[in-house]
């Protein structure tokens, strides 16, 4: 027969690892931060990457994380000799920092693409363009997020 | 049931810039949401994107989780000739969706 005692025990065993798991990661924003910089130096390398020619254009203020509308674009000639190979998009605070990589051919005519995005939180997001020459150029943008995308990951 | 919108101007004159847009039909689920139980939803997203104007590539996009539902793509191209360009999206779980518009250049 189970006593109460017993039946606490065991109760509380099987509820520990649940509760553990519930809680946040603390090294969450570390964590993310770190995987930032990573997503960042497997696209530029060593590079150094410059502030111009870029503009990236968000919304200042986004009431649902979930579909914000984001484009790029890059001062360039769009020839063979001098065009933009490609465009990334990176955050900060999403679960993954990267958001889109697009790779462009001069036959694009103009260094220009614009899509919907997930933001899970207020926060910097990055843009980074690749020259036909090797140079990379970038641009951020500060945006203020109300209602976040994955909730679920428990960012607050 | 996998949809897609391509809208594509019918005619061009010849060098002009014209600019595309796509739509496709797409839930995006990201593997990082929970059902009401606590289970991990797998991820179910498109990885990528291409688009080629008469057999030459014009752009190719590589999507990740954080690309909204139902993923807008919007980029220009220079009307060379008249044809085709073809745009073909490629996911998880074998989602494959190709489709055609054609282009009359002037």
């Amino acid at each position: 027969m189970t006593t109460r005692r017993q039946f606490l025990i065991v109760a509380a065993a099987l509820a520990a690892p649940t509760a553990a798991k519930a809680q946040l990661d603390p090294n969450l924003a570390a964590n993310r931060k770190a995987a930032f910089q990573e997503a960042r130096r497997r696209i530029v390398g060593d590079t150094l990457v410059r502030p111009g020619r870029v503009k990236l254009t968000l919304p200042p203020l986004i009431d649902n994380g979930n579909s914000v509308p984001l484009s790029v674009t890059v001062q360039s000639p769009m020839t063979e000799a001098d065009h933009v190979k490609a465009i990334h998009v990176l955050t900060e605070k999403n679960p993954l920092p990267d958001v889109v990589s697009v790779r462009l051919s001069p036959r694009a005519g103009r260094a220009t693409f614009s899509t919907r995005v997930r933001l899970a939180d207020t926060q910097t997001v990055t843009a980074i363009a690749q020259m036909s020459d090797g140079s990379f150029w970038s641009d951020g943008a500060e945006v203020v997020v109300t209602l976040s995308a994955c909730l679920e990951e428990g960012l607050i | 049931m996998a949809r897609a919108v391509v809208t594509v101007p019918a005619r061009a004159k010849r060098g002009e810039i014209v600019e595309i847009k796509t739509l496709a039909q797409h839930a995006m689920e990201t593997g990082f949401r929970r059902t009401q139980t606590g289970e991990l939803i797998p991820r179910d997203i498109i990885r990528s994107f291409s688009c080629t104007y008469n057999g030459v590539e014009v752009c190719r996009v590589e999507l990740h989780p954080a690309i909204a539902a139902n993923p807008l793509i919007a980029f220009t191209t220079v009307a060379t000739e008249s044809g085709t360009l073809q745009f073909q999206w490629v996911g998880d779980n074998g989602y494959t969706v190709t489709e055609i518009a054609p282009i009359k250049v002037e």
